[in-house]
């Protein structure tokens, strides 16, 4: 194992604005602030409907008010679309499936100490690295 | 006024992605590869999160009622089931492919990147699946 591309400074920055954004979300809407949740719940559910695309909107808009601001943003996805297909339905289900993400259960169930939300990050932890480990950086 | 409040909420939430990097999948796919050249910069994103959300979690957790909302939803359930360990199992193998979570993915969405797009669709495409899954079962 070697290091690279180290930045803990701005990862802990942004981990501060994702933590702060998720106790916004929960001291004024009383809600967890999990991606999948939300965006699933934009689809499937008729409460809070705008609320949930209101927040995509704003994690949207994200990227774009840093740009304006100056900042530099670094983005690359992989070129392969069947990688795309397969990756987004496995995301999707998988977190549907398992009731969270890296926000619902890695940030925000972690901050609640659920056990439930420590064995799902284990295991979306242990699956991602073997995936990466099996298949390489695409 | 709940509308504001998600949509600040969304805005910062973005923010922090894109500071963080994580809205770069090669980022993110340096930290899954923990046996190769390794990045460890996701594990600082989380514990910025968590050392933030934790405390005001626990601080706000027992007022009657949120400022703007009428009560608070938090998950109630305790149950470690299969559900849960499939799921996540899952989610982490489409993670581990091309390096995008749910909020990164919305969030990828803004640098208007046709895979980005197709990512997305299939995602909620995905929810859609999933939860005729746990219907049906």
């Amino acid at each position: 194992m070697t290091i690279i591309n180290f930045t803990p400074l701005s990862a802990f920055t942004g981990g501060i604005l994702i933590g702060f954004a998720a106790f916004l979300f929960f001291v004024f809407n009383g809600r967890m602030a999990g991606i999948s949740s939300i965006a699933a719940n934009s689809v499937l559910e008729k409460d809070n409907k705008i609320d949930n695309i209101l927040f995509l909107i704003g994690l949207i808009l994200g990227p774009v008010i840093f740009s304006i601001f100056g900042g530099q943003i670094e983005s690359k996805l992989t070129n392969s679309i069947l990688l795309v297909v397969i990756a987004g339905l496995l995301v999707g289900v998988g977190t549907k499936i398992g009731s969270g993400c890296t926000s619902g259960h890695g940030i925000c169930g972690i901050s609640r100490i659920s056990i439930r939300s420590i064995i799902a990050t284990i295991s979306f932890l242990i699956t991602g690295i073997l995936t990466v480990l099996l298949f390489g950086v695409q | 006024m709940t509308k504001i409040s998600s949509l600040i909420a969304g805005l910062i939430f973005g923010l922090g992605l894109t500071i963080s990097q994580m809205v770069n999948p090669e980022k993110v796919l340096g930290f899954l590869n923990l046996f190769g050249e390794w990045d460890p910069s996701l594990i600082f994103v989380m514990a910025g999160g968590i050392i933030t959300f934790s405390p005001l979690y626990f601080i706000f957790k027992n007022k009657s009622k949120p400022i703007f909302a009428k009560h608070f939803i938090t998950p109630s359930s305790n149950e470690i089931d299969k559900k849960l360990i499939i799921g996540s199992s899952l989610f982490g193998i489409g993670w581990g492919l091309v390096g995008l979570c749910p909020g990164p993915a919305v969030s990828s969405l803004a640098f208007l990147n046709t895979n980005s797009f197709i990512f997305v669709f299939f995602m909620f495409t995905g929810f859609i699946l999933g939860n005729f899954a746990l219907k049906k079962a």
